[in-house]
């Protein structure tokens, strides 16, 4: 195909292709386009000298601008680093009920706080804070070491019954199995049922309070509304860490069940706490 | 582009058979080469018959000449033109390039919370302002309705008026308009251009052409510099561009408004109608034959002839066209107007300028080129052409002392009423005043409420169960207000805000901030003994007792299945 062929019609030359007679035009390029491709190319050379570009064996070449975008992620962190500062300064000066006060203050520490719950709390408390059998709910009224902003964050920083931190929240009901008789527990189980709802044996209640006086109250108070500084709960309330009704109860009065809380305070740091502590106080039950 | 031209098929078929001329055209038109434009060249060719100036000037986009598709662009180099239209172009010009450049500057009050600026697109803050109206993004169906208005409003002006929007108001003619002034003012009218341009390189043209481009980028830059006022208070922003602390967004973008404008208006000019835009081709297709355009009326113009009183003086009959080539020398798209409608036509009507003021010379009537419908133009053709039987023969359409003949047709603004534009005229007013009602009658006030999901209630110590709501108000006027909000309905319910004063009870007053949203944390609890079913739903109402503007919106309790 090395003669050249013009095509008839448009008097432009073709290229020699030919598929089933369909011709190919030899047009020239549009210069624009022409220009534009070699300006690219040398662009292009420009670029893989200035950035980052030729791979080799174990790196690549580093660009005489020294251009990295880890260094740039880096930077963007700083500088986010530097916008949260008067916050973050502000939330660890500050005590968590004086954060809880602010509008603007609150605002950062419940963000903040419900990403920090999001990445360490969800695993027992669950993502919206709901708790499930044995792990509380953090969303209702009922706390069993209290619910002011301080005692959350005395809790979180350092757990419930977590042995390797000695200032840690620490109470342990005894296992009343082997102290009082299967009777005693049937009694004392109808009678704690009573307080908050109905039971299916009324005559137990009265004994059961007679065991109740003699065994619980020490710790549960003589109301039974429990006592914060134990960690004992309220037995008169509609709350339930291991289920309600007589049977529950009876199991949790025999053999007690003992939730344990990690301590955060070392973890997290104190701020990273108190942000924590703000936002699950704004959860709604917070005192 | 052939299957565009509405006119031009019957049109160029009448002139081949009315004037087999082209031997006679081809010292004037024939080659297309700019080089040979030699002074002698550009003399002036004096008709025989009055003082009419013969213009050296040629159709480079004439579908006669059209090059093969890689032809490279042919200069043009459009005569000022002077008459009616002309001065109507200045005007809408100065009106166009007036809103344009002064709308950012205009002061409108809103008081102490909101910006005076009469116009603004507050992007940082998500608000726009037009004068009275203040439009949220939520709110930007305005915006749309408005875009669907512009459409169906170039419909109706389009079946109507032709492309009066290319014509006169599209920035592209307006920008290119402005342009010409410049250049016409620093290197003289079309001849002086065409010279200079034909020229060897000296340092007067160097000068010229430096002190030419130069104050287009200057137009160009305070184009750019005009479009970013409208996104920040303008007086501030101005400072900020002037003494160089303006954000580096503002003057990237008078960057590239400067870069299109220079290069759309000063270098590219009627290629970017002919072959970027694609609004020539929807309004090609969207003409009928009751739109008006611009038409050279070969039914009167035809024969042409430069050397009349000859061809009369032979017994030959003879058009109203001089072939002067005025109406080529004055188009800014390069074609001729005699060719029929085409798709570089943007009506800019200089050439009927252009041909009136030789009319005027040659003592006959206006409207050789004028606005005409298809419609008309065809009636005239076949009173001209004795039915289509013979070439045309401008006595056909005169009587015989002069004046045209009672069967010419002529324009009549009922043509503009017709079912068409009827239904566009409908459409258009039908949006409007629907925009204009929801316009009038929207909210200032509002409430939009998120009902928590997770968890979706809340078993109290109490028994009591808690719902939890993320309440937003919105105050979408630039004062402060104190806004009520109250619980309608779920009987014994009772709200509490998470903040700094936590309020119990079925209604609190909240102050919120002028033209801000306040988001508030609603919990809503009902006694374990009042709870009726596993959903209730009752109403968050709020209201403005200052304006008695209020809003409402029902939300759904949920409470577990063993709740009594």
């Amino acid at each position: 195909m090395s003669n050249e062929h013009i095509d008839q019609v448009s008097g432009v030359s073709t290229t020699g292709h030919e598929w089933d007679g369909i011709r190919e035009l030899n047009n020239p390029l549009p210069r624009w386009w022409v220009i534009t491709f070699y300006v690219t190319i040398v662009w292009a050379i420009g670029y893989t000298i200035a950035y980052p570009a030729w791979p080799l064996l174990h790196s690549a070449t580093k660009g005489v601008l020294g251009y990295s975008s880890r260094n740039d992620v880096k930077n963007e962190l700083a500088v986010a680093e530097v916008a949260k500062g008067k916050y973050i300064s502000a939330v660890e000066s500050k005590s968590v009920s004086e954060i809880a006060a602010d509008d603007g203050l609150r605002e950062f520490a419940t963000a903040a706080g419900g990403a920090a719950f999001k990445v360490n709390c969800v695993q027992c408390h669950g993502s919206g804070a709901q708790g499930s059998k044995g792990f509380p709910n953090l969303n209702d009224d009922d706390w069993l070491w209290g619910g002011k902003a301080e005692q959350i964050q005395q809790t979180i920083t350092h757990g419930i019954r977590f042995a390797s931190d000695p200032d840690t929240r620490l109470s342990e009901m005894p296992a009343f199995g082997d102290i009082i008789t299967t009777d005693q527990i049937a009694q004392v189980s109808t009678y704690v049922a009573s307080l908050s709802g109905k039971v299916q044996d009324a005559g137990l209640v009265e004994p059961g309070a007679k065991v109740f006086a003699e065994n619980c109250v020490a710790c549960h108070g003589d109301n039974a509304k429990g006592n914060k500084e134990l960690g004992a709960p309220d037995l008169t309330d509609a709350i339930w860490l291991y289920g309600s009704g007589e049977a529950a109860i009876a199991a949790q009065v025999r053999a007690p069940k003992q939730g344990v809380m990690p301590a955060w305070g070392a973890r997290l740091g104190e701020t990273k706490v108190k942000e924590l502590a703000v936002y699950i106080h704004s959860l709604g039950g917070g005192e | 582009m052939p299957g565009l031209d509405l006119y031009s098929a019957p049109a160029i078929d009448l002139h081949q058979r009315a004037c087999p001329r082209p031997a006679a055209r081809l010292p004037y038109a024939g080659s297309p080469g700019m080089g040979r434009l030699s002074p002698a060249r550009v003399e002036m060719h004096v008709l025989d018959n009055t003082q009419v100036e013969r213009l050296e000037a040629e159709a480079v986009n004439s579908a006669k000449v059209r090059q093969p598709m890689y032809a490279a662009r042919k200069k043009i180099f459009p005569k000022r033109a002077t008459g009616s239209f002309r001065r109507f172009k200045w005007l809408v010009m100065a009106i166009t390039l007036g809103i344009y450049y002064l709308t950012p500057w205009l002061r409108w009050d809103r008081g102490p919370f909101a910006p005076d600026q009469a116009v603004l697109l507050d992007l940082a803050n998500r608000r726009f302002y037009f004068f009275f109206i203040e439009i949220w993004p939520q709110e930007f169906y305005y915006v749309a309705g408005l875009l669907i208005m512009a459409g169906v409003g170039l419909f109706l002006i389009t079946s109507t008026i032709g492309r009066a929007w290319c014509g006169y108001t599209c920035p592209q003619t307006v920008w290119v308009d402005l342009f010409l002034v410049v250049e016409r003012a620093i290197e003289g009218d079309r001849n002086a251009r065409m010279k200079l341009d034909a020229g060897p390189w000296t340092a007067r043209k160097l000068a010229l052409r430096v002190s030419k481009h130069a104050i287009w980028l200057v137009i160009g830059a305070a184009t750019g510099g005009a479009w970013i006022f409208y996104f920040a208070d303008a007086p501030t922003l101005a400072r900020e561009l002037f003494t160089g602390t303006a954000a580096p967004v503002a003057y990237i973008t008078v960057a590239v408004l400067t870069a299109t404008t220079y290069t759309f208006g000063g270098l590219m000019r009627e290629q970017v109608c002919t072959y970027m835009c694609p609004w020539p081709r929807i309004q090609a297709a969207m003409l009928d034959e009751n739109s008006l355009t611009v038409t050279y009326n070969d039914w009167r113009g035809e024969p042409r002839s430069r050397h009349a009183k000859k061809v009369v003086a032979a017994g030959q009959s003879v058009g109203d066209c001089v072939d002067c080539n005025a109406c080529v020398a004055v188009c800014p798209m390069g074609i001729d107007i005699r060719d029929g409608q085409q798709l570089e036509c943007i009506t800019c009507a200089l050439c009927i300028d252009a041909c009136d003021g030789v009319m005027d010379k040659l003592g006959r009537e206006h409207g050789l080129i004028s606005y005409a419908t298809l419609s008309d133009y065809n009636a005239n053709m076949m009173l001209a052409t004795a039915g289509g039987s013979s070439s045309v023969n401008p006595s056909l359409v005169r009587t015989t002392d002069g004046p045209f003949s009672d069967k010419v047709a002529h324009f009549h603004i009922r043509k503009i009423f017709r079912p068409r534009t009827y239904v566009y005229m409908g459409m258009w007013s039908l949006i409007g005043l629907g925009l204009l009602y929801s316009l009038l009658t929207r909210d200032r006030l509002e409430v939009n409420v998120l009902h928590d999901r997770n968890p979706q209630f809340v078993t109290l110590s109490d028994g009591s169960i808690r719902n939890g709501y993320t309440v937003k108000l919105l105050n979408m006027i630039p004062e402060p207000r104190t806004i009520v909000v109250t619980m309608q309905g779920l009987q014994g319910g009772e709200m509490s805000v998470v903040g700094d004063d936590i309020k119990v009870g079925r209604s609190f007053a909240i102050p919120v901030e002028p033209d801000r949203l306040k988001m508030l944390k609603v919990f809503v609890r009902q006694p374990a003994d009042q709870i009726q079913g596993t959903a209730q739903t009752f109403t968050f109402r709020v209201e403005d007792k200052a304006s008695f503007e209020s809003d409402e919106y029902t939300a759904t309790f949920n409470a577990p299945e063993t709740a009594r």
